[in-house]
């Protein structure tokens, strides 16, 4: 009696399974797109808007047909801001759901734990934060700002404004390291001073004493390139002291939206240079913010790494349609025309065929006392030159390697 | 001159603060009462949001931080009388049923309240000395931190609640059979514990960024101090203390705060391996 149950349920799979298997091959099976995104743990604010960004442009390009004729499917995977987990997920994303693409990360710290294993595959990278630049790696598509966008036009800025002299403070891993060299690099050239730099380790939350290093430094400015919630508490912490200098950065308000999360004044004259910050009022802008909170009307603030991580998917649809195919071969050969381009909300801005980096269009942003943003300048679209110009050329040889002022590619 | 010198006092004290204040509930639960309290980080971090709600809903600040400690205190009794009650004699899965409640807490408050929520801004205040500005409000975290080792030194050595409870901590079937309710003993306590805890996010949360795992940065700290202060808590927590503050300060004043934070953990291991029962045990001995 029992097996023959048994029996009867399995003929019924089987039936059942070759008749899901015929209706999906009549409509083909749905690209997998994997990603990568911390929505738990110490990053969650910051991740949360893209996941949420990836979410809205999967629901807009499916309801107006998918990629190729096929709908795609979203498998995220919450790491939770540990690299070992970025790892351990990136692995499984790639062997066991083989997806089509590989989306995400957040710390430069987790592009770089997940980057060898990808590099170990054919599966195509968008990495969608900005960044401390030069990974010149051909399975990587960055698609945020880097330091020829976000510091060659701060660091000048700032010194021409408020002085010569910086103090820096940047979280003690590889983006702050890194995004310290380029200030150095940038300082020299100027003619300028770095009177004190300090790094932090991840997770300190007090700041007393390096307020006063400050103050013994007398720097005309602050470079603040800290990194997470616990370091965020720096700029209520040097408010109340009443440290009152100008600050500038690569990741502070489009990034991390402190003067949001923060009471007024804390993030007076602040000052950064971003593709995207939800203060910009174009059409274009406005209409991508009516679509998101339409979806998401709880959000506090869309962020870069949002929109950034929303314009990867439109980027990765006009990668894959343009060259008929989802290889990261077929997709590479796309960029190598110079015309990966897309519409973007900031914009169009496109791939760089060298570096497999994305143009931007780069706005100086300030932040005043009641925490109104203001754009100071406008340098318009800024083409990601650097890796170009020291010799990465994906189009002839895949380096896999992240290069700084310090650390060039052999001249050969 | 005088200004380097009260930086360096200043100094001393806001690390002094922040190990005190993160510490104090810890040393009760895990000091006296041998609780592994994995889920400490989650009464500092209620007492900092609920300082932050009421403040939002137009309360005054200090009686909010006050309501805070009260309502982390509250929840303390009811978590001792939930959980921790069924772990006296297991330690170790203690460890665990308090860590699994603090994975839980956090979740869900992510869920709930979400990713991140705005601050309220330290009280206003500054004054100048020499080249250098200061914020009034670490003052007064400071007197707050001796205010607490005050209190828990008279709670504990002076009252007839003090007594019973280090009665019911060393020899809990002596207490119980001279009279003492160890089970209310046990969960007042938890909750005097928790309410230090849920003091130090209250005193804190105007200073700092609001997110559901900001508890954790108080953790390491707070372990550390009470294990260097050794298994006498009253005399151990506040020199532990002071010591830390004082290496912690001069490292981070002349290298900055990487080999701060670096010597401070050297520093504890060292004490840990010459001290194996803590800086307290020195003290105790000397006073026999």
């Amino acid at each position: 009696m029992k097996s023959g149950h048994l029996l009867r349920s399995a003929l019924l799979g089987a039936v059942l399974g070759v008749a899901a298997c015929g209706a999906a091959q009549a409509a083909e099976p749905p690209l997998k797109i994997g990603l990568l995104e911390d929505v738990s743990g110490d990053l969650a604010f910051m991740g949360m808007p893209k996941l949420r960004g990836s979410q809205l442009a999967v629901e807009e390009i499916n309801k107006k047909g998918g990629i190729l004729g096929r709908q795609i499917e979203l498998i995220h995977l919450d790491p939770q801001g540990d690299n070992a987990r970025y790892q351990e997920f990136a692995r499984r994303l790639l062997s066991r759901d083989k997806v089509d693409v590989l989306i995400g990360g957040i710390t430069s710290a987790s592009r770089e734990a997940i980057r060898p294993i990808i590099d170990r595959t054919t599966t195509p990278y968008f990495y969608t934060n900005q960044y401390e630049g030069g990974v010149c790696d051909a399975s990587m598509i960055s698609m945020g700002a880097v330091p020829e966008q976000q510091f060659s036009t701060l660091i000048p800025w700032m010194v021409e404004k408020f002085g010569k002299k910086v103090y820096v403070i940047a979280a003690d891993y590889n983006f702050g390291q890194i995004s310290a060299e380029w200030n150095r690099k940038i300082m020299k050239d100027l003619g300028g001073e770095v009177v004190g730099e300090e790094f932090i380790p991840l997770g300190v939350s007090q700041f007393a004493q390096t307020i006063q290093n400050i103050q013994k430094a007398k720097p005309d400015w602050i470079l603040t390139i800290n990194v997470g919630a616990a370091q965020d508490s720096f700029f209520e912490q040097a408010a109340a002291a009443k440290l009152n200098l100008p600050m500038g950065s690569s990741i502070k308000v489009m990034l991390g939206f402190e003067h949001k999360r923060f009471k007024p004044p804390a993030l007076n004259n602040m000052h950064a240079t971003a593709n995207w910050f939800e203060e910009i009022d174009t059409p274009e802008a406005n209409d991508f913010k009516k679509r998101w909170r339409a979806k998401f009307a709880d959000e506090l603030y869309i962020n870069d790494m949002g929109y950034n991580a929303y314009n990867t998917l439109y980027m990765y649809k006009m990668l894959v349609e343009k060259g008929k195919s989802i290889k990261l071969e077929d997709m590479r050969k796309v960029i190598a025309t110079g015309e990966a381009c897309i519409e973007a909300p900031e914009g169009q801005v496109c791939i760089d065929p060298k570096s497999q980096h994305t143009s931007h269009r780069m706005r100086l942003i300030s932040v005043g006392p009641q925490h109104e943003v203001k754009v100071e300048k406008d340098y318009g679209t800024i083409k990601p030159y650097w890796l170009g110009e020291i010799g990465c050329d994906l189009t002839k040889k895949n380096d896999k390697d992240q290069y700084t002022p310090s650390h060039l590619p052999k001249k050969s | 001159m005088s200004a380097e010198l009260f930086s360096v006092f200043y100094q001393f004290a806001d690390v002094f603060a922040f190990l005190i204040l993160s510490a104090a509930g810890l040393a009760i639960v895990f000091g006296m009462m041998g609780v592994i309290n994995m889920a400490h980080g989650e009464f500092i971090m209620c007492g900092a949001y609920v300082t932050v709600g009421l403040v939002k809903l137009g309360v005054p600040l200090p009686i909010a931080q006050a309501l805070a400690a009260l309502t982390a205190g509250l929840i303390g009794v009811a978590v001792e009388y939930l959980v921790v009650r069924r772990f006296y004699k297991r330690p170790l899965d203690s460890l665990l049923a308090t860590w699994g409640l603090s994975l839980i807490v956090t979740q869900s408050m992510l869920l709930i309240v979400g990713s991140s929520i705005t601050g309220i801004g330290t009280p206003e205040g500054s004054f100048a000395i020499g080249g250098y500005t200061f914020s009034t409000y670490r003052l007064v975290l400071f007197a707050c931190a001796v205010a607490v080792l005050v209190g828990l030194y008279v709670t504990f050595m002076k009252t007839r609640f003090g007594v019973m409870a280090r009665a019911t901590m060393q020899n809990a079937a002596m207490a119980r059979a001279l009279g003492a309710r160890t089970g209310r003993i046990y969960a007042i306590s938890f909750g005097i514990g928790a309410g230090l805890a849920g003091l130090c996010g209250a005193l804190y949360a105007p200073t700092m960024t609001l997110i559901p795992t900001m508890g954790a940065t108080f953790v390491v700290e707070s372990f550390v101090t009470v294990v260097v202060g050794g298994a006498n808590v009253l005399l151990g927590t506040a020199p532990a203390a002071v010591f830390l503050a004082i290496i912690r300060m001069a490292l981070n004043a002349s290298y900055g705060q990487i080999i701060g934070q670096i010597g401070m953990l050297f520093a504890v291991i060292l004490i840990i391996r010459v001290l194996p029962e803590g800086i307290s045990s020195v003290l105790v001995r000397r006073g026999r």
